[in-house]
């Protein structure tokens, strides 16, 4: 359960986001629309505490979230950047990294798996992160963001620029992990045929929120 | 270690002239710089006919506590330019007042308890003088390299804070990298020793009449003791440094 309540975002003397309300049920997939430069990341990046409102309060199983410890947090609700980057000197090193954190022993099998289920072949591993391709990059990186499985997924434009075959694996991926494994998915988007598929709407306009249902 | 080193005046008056040459073809060649090796020049010998009266006045006196009150203003001083060098950082200056404290009462102490130096004036102030501005110029490279580490990897921290990692997690790197390059001048020199140059604390000891073997000796102590100086400086400035690039919920906020 997630609650933005009267949630205000200035930088400065910038008013990024005005007065945002909604909540979102446990489970539920919803897609994030609205023109460039609305404020949509704004509105993952504080739902994943990478940035705090400037007045208003989010909270996730009715907890304020700027009380509750943010690594553990962000584990919990994980964000995948428009455009992610990858670090380290090969793929490897970016699962390796969020097994580290969680002082936990790397376990390839587990990763060998995940990759599998995007479509990416074990080899991946070994390849050094400039060689990648656009596609497996973003591949990669959602790989990173469920290796551990978080209750919430914030996906930032994951498909933009792919061509059909990988967007449609990506999207068939992302519906089984909210059918089978009840992740609550929030997603930003520009692409017209996620936008005429999805369930829930929320439309964000020059950083007010001008549609909250489908 | 008295002895007849001195400089005569026909020295100083020759070294001068040759002073007023670098002038004249500076003024000549239009090279722009006759101004700053005046400036230089003057406050060269202002600055250290002041500090060579300070320093003989200092050791006549030889009182404890104005030997303490030298060692604080080194390190205050070396704090200050160390701390310059941390482009505005929050809290650098005291951090850094830490970080030179901690390297160079450690040596401080080491030393004198080790009964190579004795608490007098003549010996405190020098060596101070060494590892304080050591411990600054390690620092202050630990402290830029941290800041364009940070900025050139802006996004890959961000990443890993996303993905839950602490802010430790995130900049371990980070912190890694900022500490080697405040140690490697220190490291890469210690490497060539003797080999390249004579360091200037061998070098006097040689030219006051020592015998080079026991020059060596101490050399080598002032090699460990740089050597672990810089480590403890860089290492201090690091570790306190980057949680001033977080905030207390743990996001990035410089
Ligand atoms: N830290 C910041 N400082 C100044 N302005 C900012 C900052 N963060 C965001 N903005 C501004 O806030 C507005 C909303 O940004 P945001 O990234 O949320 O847009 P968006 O809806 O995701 O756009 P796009 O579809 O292009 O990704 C933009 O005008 C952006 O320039
Ligand atoms: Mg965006």
């Amino acid at each position: 359960m997630i609650q933005f309540r009267d949630v205000h975002y200035q930088v400065k003397d910038k008013q990024i986001l005005t007065a945002i309300n909604f909540a979102i049920s446990t489970g539920e997939a919803v897609t994030i629309v609205g023109p460039s430069g609305s404020g949509k990341s704004t509105i993952l990046k504080l739902l994943a505490k990478i940035i705090s409102p400037s007045s208003g309060s989010i909270e996730v199983n009715e907890q304020n979230i700027s009380t509750l410890p943010s690594a553990s947090y962000r584990q919990q609700v994980s964000y995948c950047f428009q455009q992610p980057v990858l670090f380290g000197k090969n793929v490897r090193d970016n699962f390796q990294f969020v097994y580290d954190i969680r002082a936990k022993e790397y376990y390839e099998n587990h990763v060998l798996e995940t990759l599998a289920s995007l479509d990416l072949k074990p080899e991946i591993l070994d390849q050094e992160i400039a060689d990648l391709s656009g596609g497996e990059k973003q591949r990669v990186a959602l790989a990173r963001n469920t290796i551990f499985m978080p209750q919430v997924l914030l996906l930032d434009e994951v498909t933009t620029g792919l061509d059909l075959t990988t967007k449609s694996l990506i999207l068939d991926w992302l519906a089984d992990l909210n059918a089978k494994q009840n992740v609550t998915i929030i997603k930003v988007t520009h692409e017209e045929d996620e936008i005429a598929a999805s369930t829930r709407l929320l439309e964000v306009n020059e950083g007010r929120l001008t549609e909250n249902g489908k | 270690m008295e002895n007849n080193l001195a400089v005569t005046p026909a020295t100083l008056v020759i070294t001068f002239a040759l002073v007023i040459f670098a002038m004249v073809i500076s003024y000549k060649q239009e090279l722009g710089l006759t101004k700053d090796i005046a400036w230089g020049i003057t406050r060269a010998i202002v600055q250290l006919t002041i500090v060579g009266y300070f320093l003989k006045y200092i050791f006549n006196v030889n009182n404890i506590s104005l030997t303490l009150a030298m060692v604080v203003i080194i390190i205050l001083n070396a704090a200050w330019n160390s701390s310059k060098r941390s482009n505005g950082l929050p809290n650098s200056l005291l951090i850094s007042i830490l970080a030179m404290t901690l390297a160079t009462s450690v040596c401080l102490v080491v030393l004198i308890a080790s009964g190579s130096l004795k608490l007098v004036p003549s010996q405190i102030v020098p060596i101070t003088g060494m590892i304080a501005s050591n411990a600054m110029v390690a620092s202050g490279l630990s402290y830029r390299s941290m800041d364009s580490l940070f900025r050139d990897q802006h996004q890959q921290v961000l990443e890993k804070l996303a993905l839950g990692a602490t802010p430790f997690q995130a900049t371990k790197t980070i912190i890694q990298e900022a500490i080697k390059t405040g140690m490697a001048p220190t490291i890469d020199s210690s490497k060539t020793l003797g080999l390249v140059s004579l360091p200037g604390m061998m070098s006097g000891l040689i030219f006051a009449g020592v015998d080079p073997v026991k020059a060596i000796g101490y050399q080598i102590m002032v090699t460990f003791m740089l050597l672990a100086t810089t480590s403890l400086s860089s290492i201090t400035v690091v570790y306190l440094g980057y949680k001033q690039y977080y905030n207390d919920e743990e996001q990035l906020v410089r």
